[in-house]
């Protein structure tokens, strides 16, 4: 058993598969039988699967998603994506040398006509967005033809293993992501009238209102009456020196290896962004017993949740607001990070610099929807509507919501539904959809010392009540009653210390405080979800308020769990003095990680940094050409190749134009890129009618 | 006032660019109009590259043979590497009806030095390794062909024109009026300003038609659409340009090489053909070309295809380009209607029409006016496609 395999997990089941041998490079290794080759390198050490054609420079994982090509090693003779083709036994798995040789397979070929299927609705994605809305169809009888590119549905909910936001008849809130997708999945299964197919990839639309999709190597074409689009979103990346090092990608990548695949991706990782995504992730690593060094970000405020950021605060992670990353370092694969801190104009402030050891260097910058495939049918004018991610950008509990409007609503276009979309749905869809609020930083009430209460440490108005739900007494209220609102507790006196509205917060922000048997040193119950050696009956804890502070050391009194009802948390119970029982709320893990290395800041080049990672082209080329007047990102293909590559120009094109603006340029001037099909590289084979590969 | 210039030329394409950097090159002060936003952003960019001499007639020939030399020493010259790959143009011979057409053209193609001959089966499958060998009887191979790229092409040829000093580019603008003076043209008028000159050229190519009705005239250019691709690239194994003539159902010819980085770039000639100017992509198009490709070269079964995208041939009704000055539009030139050559005949070409502006156009110019004619029959079709 590889020590980057976790052998155990305190959310997730460890459900180790059957282990078959593979080659790396002629050297003999063991994977599990049908994980991505990308999480059996990761599992046996492993991170760069190869050198770029152009300047031999590293590469690795970047999404993980089938999305960039930057992680293609061969693979039995043939180039593919490791993040998406499953570990066969015997595989012969060689790195990825400057380009890929075809090998020399003269016969014949046999070959089929392509299938063409006609279908009522083809939705693109089994996340969340397409599974609620294939619900809905599925309720209406209506003919549908769901597909996604990975071997099990759920999308990026088979990555969350914390608890949700929003409500809990509405959304699952308080169960955990991964949780709500089997759910959903399981419902999808019911109607004999939605078929899934799985391992199918959507790789064009045509103007003859025609998608291609890949399934199992097979190329199909779909014609479908309706199109949904739940194709979620990809990362945005960051540019800096050092950018591609194998060692620096996305944070839904690392969610994905720790996770979905179980594997200790990294030892010490940083983490740039503080939005949900970057804070979550930073949670995620914790719990795959990954040290975070810090989460820097740009911002003055962390843009995600409070209660998650609250999170990593107190389990003693440092979040750095008006920091950046200055560069990456590492010649064959990240060994540092430079970072420093900015002014409100987002220069470096000198002599702020700092370099940290890390491992892994994780970007979670924000979201851009996959909107491409919706551009493309609406540009054929095909009937198509779009929901989650691939609508907008918002939590998971949203995507679930607009995925059943336009479920319904595509019902209705079949004339399948009579009526509308029903008004509070709408509603529901755009709170969901809201930026957490204001931070109303009120002193937790202190308790009267006597009986039983929840104190709330949630000072954010955002959409989430699972806590007023779970209550049996149902006196834990939000303020109006909006989803959005703060919760209080109603009639204390009520309150039985059930603690089920600890165990259920996403947020971790709920504790009970608990006088009954002790005035002077109540009982204090902790949310904790970090596996169950640290904090064992007896262990000493460091005790923090909400933002981290230390409050103290305490003795584990109790460690009280509900398995069936709220697997994966914990409610750790300690005694503290009553006047900072009510100020308690987290379980400190690490002793403060970073440390500063001397290394010569050799950072003040960003021109260095790579924008097009496909094509390596730098920031430095692209703003030379900026500055001899190119305003057409097609110039700029002929210029230096830049969105050129496999991913055609999904990762870059932000930020070109980012660098359009910079420069000073009016992006109304600025022609964009001719985007076409195909968005995923398929082989001639397959497209010819003949089973793919080998 | 309006902006005076000696030359206006309409379209900054695939025969638009060379010819401002020919006349740049004389010093004739010239204004280049395009309604897109950048040089090559019409046709050339769609094209695939491939640049032959190879042809059946001699005007294309004598223009064809001077693009090779521009191509293929410009990076000596200018510096910019162009991605100039001499592989050749291999025309793989299945069944005597191609046997006998090749055969036919040799003779021709030998009278003007051009360097191709009839290889046997052996050679065919050295050049083209992996070739499909049931039925293969042998081939037509010309080494001196090649090709290049036509968007870094489009770049260096424009960045040389306005290195001449004498080339103005403006883009996001469209020609909506031609003004004459006594029967002669004297400007344009675009959406944004107006050009003055004595001269106008017609680079508008599948535009042409629009282009001349606001002179009254109707240049004989029907634009129809044929859809290209581009696969990942991987290890060069051959450099060729392979050229299937023979016909499937839904196609006619289809023909592919391996560029300097490794892409595989295909193209396909639909039949009937897809006339308009519609350019947007169709799903017939990748399995059509697919199965005939991985037929021809099975191993090509494994490359992945990256992109597709659909462009216009500007034709004429005997697939020849028409270049000439009009004889009822005094001072208007036409170098358009390239049939979808327009890539590889442009240098050539653009130097011609140089001359002919500056009038001072040599022998082997005039055999090439002479059968690019506006004024010729048009009833006649040319043998090698």
């Amino acid at each position: 058993m590889s020590k980057q395999r976790l052998t155990k997990h305190p959310v997730m089941e460890v459900d180790q598969g059957e282990m078959v041998a593979f080659s790396w490079n002629k050297k003999s290794l063991q994977g599990i039988k049908g994980e991505m080759i990308s999480s059996a390198l990761f599992a046996n050490g492993i991170q760069v699967f190869g050198h770029h054609t152009k300047d031999h420079s590293a590469q690795g994982m970047f999404c993980a998603n089938g999305q960039c090509s930057q992680c293609l090693v061969m693979a039995d003779g043939l180039p593919v994506k490791s993040c998406m083709t499953p570990l066969t036994s015997g595989m012969v798995v060689e790195s990825l040398e400057g380009l890929p040789r075809v090998p020399g397979a003269d016969d014949p070929i046999e070959r089929k006509e392509v299938e063409i299927r006609a279908v009522s609705v083809l939705i693109i994605g089994g996340g969340p967005a397409g599974l609620s809305a294939a619900i809905e169809l599925g309720k209406l009888g209506v003919d549908t033809l769901i597909i996604d590119d990975k071997d099990r549905l759920g999308g990026k909910l088979v990555l969350q293993t914390h608890k949700f936001f929003g409500s809990v008849e509405d959304s699952w809130a308080g169960t955990r992501g991964f949780e709500i997708g089997h759910i959903l999945a399981r419902e999808v299964e019911i109607f004999s009238t939605v078929e899934t197919w799985l391992e199918t990839t959507a790789v064009g639309v045509f103007s003859d209102k025609v998608v291609g999709v890949v399934r199992k190597n097979r190329y199909v074409m779909i014609k479908p009456q309706k199109v949904l689009v739940a194709t979620g979103a990809r990362e945005k990346m960051l540019p800096f020196p050092g950018n591609t090092l194998p060692g620096v990608y996305g944070a839904g990548a690392f969610q994905t290896l720790v996770n979905r695949d179980l594997i200790k991706a990294s030892e010490r990782v940083l983490i740039v962004g503080g939005g949900n995504v970057g804070i979550i992730a930073g949670y995620h690593a914790l719990q795959a017993d990954i040290e975070v060094v810090a989460v820097i970000e740009g911002l003055p405020e962390v843009g995600g949740y409070k209660v998650h950021a609250d999170k990593l605060k107190r389990l003693g992670v440092p979040i750095f607001t008006r920091h950046t990353v200055v560069s990456a370092n590492g010649e064959e694969r990240l060994e540092s990070v430079t970072m420093a801190a900015i002014d409100d104009n987002w220069k470096v402030i000198p002599g702020t610099e700092k370099t940290v050891e890390v491992d892994t260097l994780l970007i979670a910058v924000g979201l851009s929807p996959v909107d491409e495939f919706f551009a493309k049918a609406k540009e054929w004018e095909m009937d198509v509507y779009a929901a989650g991610d691939a609508q907008e950008i918002a939590e998971a509990s949203a995507a679930m919501f607009t995925g059943k409007i336009e479920g319904v609503k595509i019902g209705k276009a079949l004339g399948a539904y009579k009526g509308d979309v029903p008004r509070e749905w709408l509603d529901k869809a755009r709170v969901l959809k809201s930026r957490p609020g204001e931070i109303k930083k009120q002193p937790p009430p202190l308790p009267v010392p006597e009986g039983v209460m929840p104190v709330f440490h949630c000072t954010q108005e955002i959409p989430c009540n699972p806590c007023t739900s779970i209550c049996p007494e149902h006196i834990i209220k939000t303020e109006n009653d909006l989803i959005t609102g703060l919760p209080h507790v109603d009639d204390v006196n009520k309150c039985k210390g059930c603690l089920n509205c600890v165990a259920i917060c996403p947020g971790l922000a709920v504790s009970v405080v608990d006088y009954r048997k002790d005035t002077a040193h109540p009982t204090v119950t902790l949310p904790y979800e970090l596996g169950r050696d640290a904090v064992e009956k007896g262990t000493m804890i460091t005790v923090t308020d909400v933002d981290g502070e230390v409050i103290g050391d305490y003795p584990v009194q109790r460690v009280v769990a509900n398995k069936k009802k709220f697997p994966g948390t914990l409610m750790v119970q300690i005694k503290m003095p009553h006047e900072l029982a009510s100020r308690a709320i987290g379980i400190k893990e690490q002793k403060s990680p970073l440390t500063s290395l001397d290394i010569p800041d050799l950072s003040a080049c960003p021109d260095d940094a790579v924008i097009c990672r496909c094509e390596r082209i730098t920031a430095g080329e692209i703003r030379a050409a900026i500055r001899g007047g190119v305003r057409d990102m097609n110039q700029l293909k002929g210029l230096n190749r830049t969105g050129m590559g496999a991913c055609g120009s999904k990762t870059c094109r932000p930020m070109v134009m980012g660098l359009f603006r910079d420069e000073g340029v009016d992006l109304k001037e600025v022609t964009d890129g001719t985007h076409r099909p195909l968005f995923v590289e398929v082989p001639f084979g397959t497209l010819a009618g003949i089973k793919g590969g080998k | 006032m309006a902006k005076q210039y000696d030359v206006i030329l309409v379209g900054a394409g695939s025969v638009g660019v060379p010819t401002a950097m020919a006349l740049g090159a004389l010093g004739v002060k010239t204004c280049v109009i395009d309604k897109m936003a950048s040089p090559g952003q019409g046709e050339n960019k769609h094209a695939i590259g491939g640049i032959r001499a190879t042809h059946s007639d001699p005007g294309k020939i004598i223009a064809c043979m001077r693009s090779i030399e521009i191509f293929s020493t410009w990076q000596q010259i200018h510096g910019d590497d162009i991605e100039w790959l001499k592989g050749g143009y291999l025309f793989p011979v299945y069944r005597k009806e191609e046997e006998t057409l090749l055969k036919g053209f040799l003779p021709i193609q030998k009278k003007h030095g051009l360097n191709i001959d009839y290889v046997d089966a052996d050679t065919v499958a050295d050049v083209a390794p992996g070739i499909n060998r049931q039925g293969l009887l042998g081939g037509t191979f010309s080494p001196d062909d090649g090709s290049a790229s036509p968007l870094v092409t489009g770049s260096a040829f424009f960045r040389r024109a306005v290195a001449t000093g004498h080339v103005d580019f403006y883009f996001n603008e469209m020609v909506m009026e031609i003004h004459r003076d006594k029967g002669r043209v004297c400007g344009v008028t675009t959406n944004k300003e107006r050009y003055d000159a004595p001269v106008i050229i017609d680079a508008a190519g599948p535009f042409s038609r629009e282009l001349g009705s606001l002179v009254e005239q109707d240049i004989p250019v029907f634009p129809d659409s044929h859809e290209g691709g581009v696969s990942e690239p991987v290890e060069p194994f051959f450099k060729a340009m392979l050229v299937d003539l023979r016909p499937a159902p839904g196609s006619r010819n289809y023909y592919f090489y391996q560029n300097a980085h490794g892409h595989i770039i295909f193209c396909i000639t639909p039949d009937p053909p897809i006339v308009g100017i519609d350019k947007r992509e169709t799903s017939q198009f990748l399995p059509q070309v697919a199965a005939r490709m991985v037929n021809l070269l099975p191993r090509l079964k494994n490359v992945r295809v990256r992109r597709v995208w659909r462009g216009l041939y500007p034709m004429t009704p005997d697939g020849s380009p028409i270049l000439g000055w009009n004889k009822e539009v005094t001072g208007l030139l036409h170098a358009t209607g390239m049939c979808g050559q327009g890539y590889m005949l442009g240098p050539g070409l653009g130097e011609i029409i140089a001359r002919m502006v500056t009038r001072e156009v040599s022998p082997k110019d005039a055999v090439v006016i002479d059968e690019f004619s506006l004024y010729r029959d048009f009833g006649k079709e040319e043998g090698l496609k």
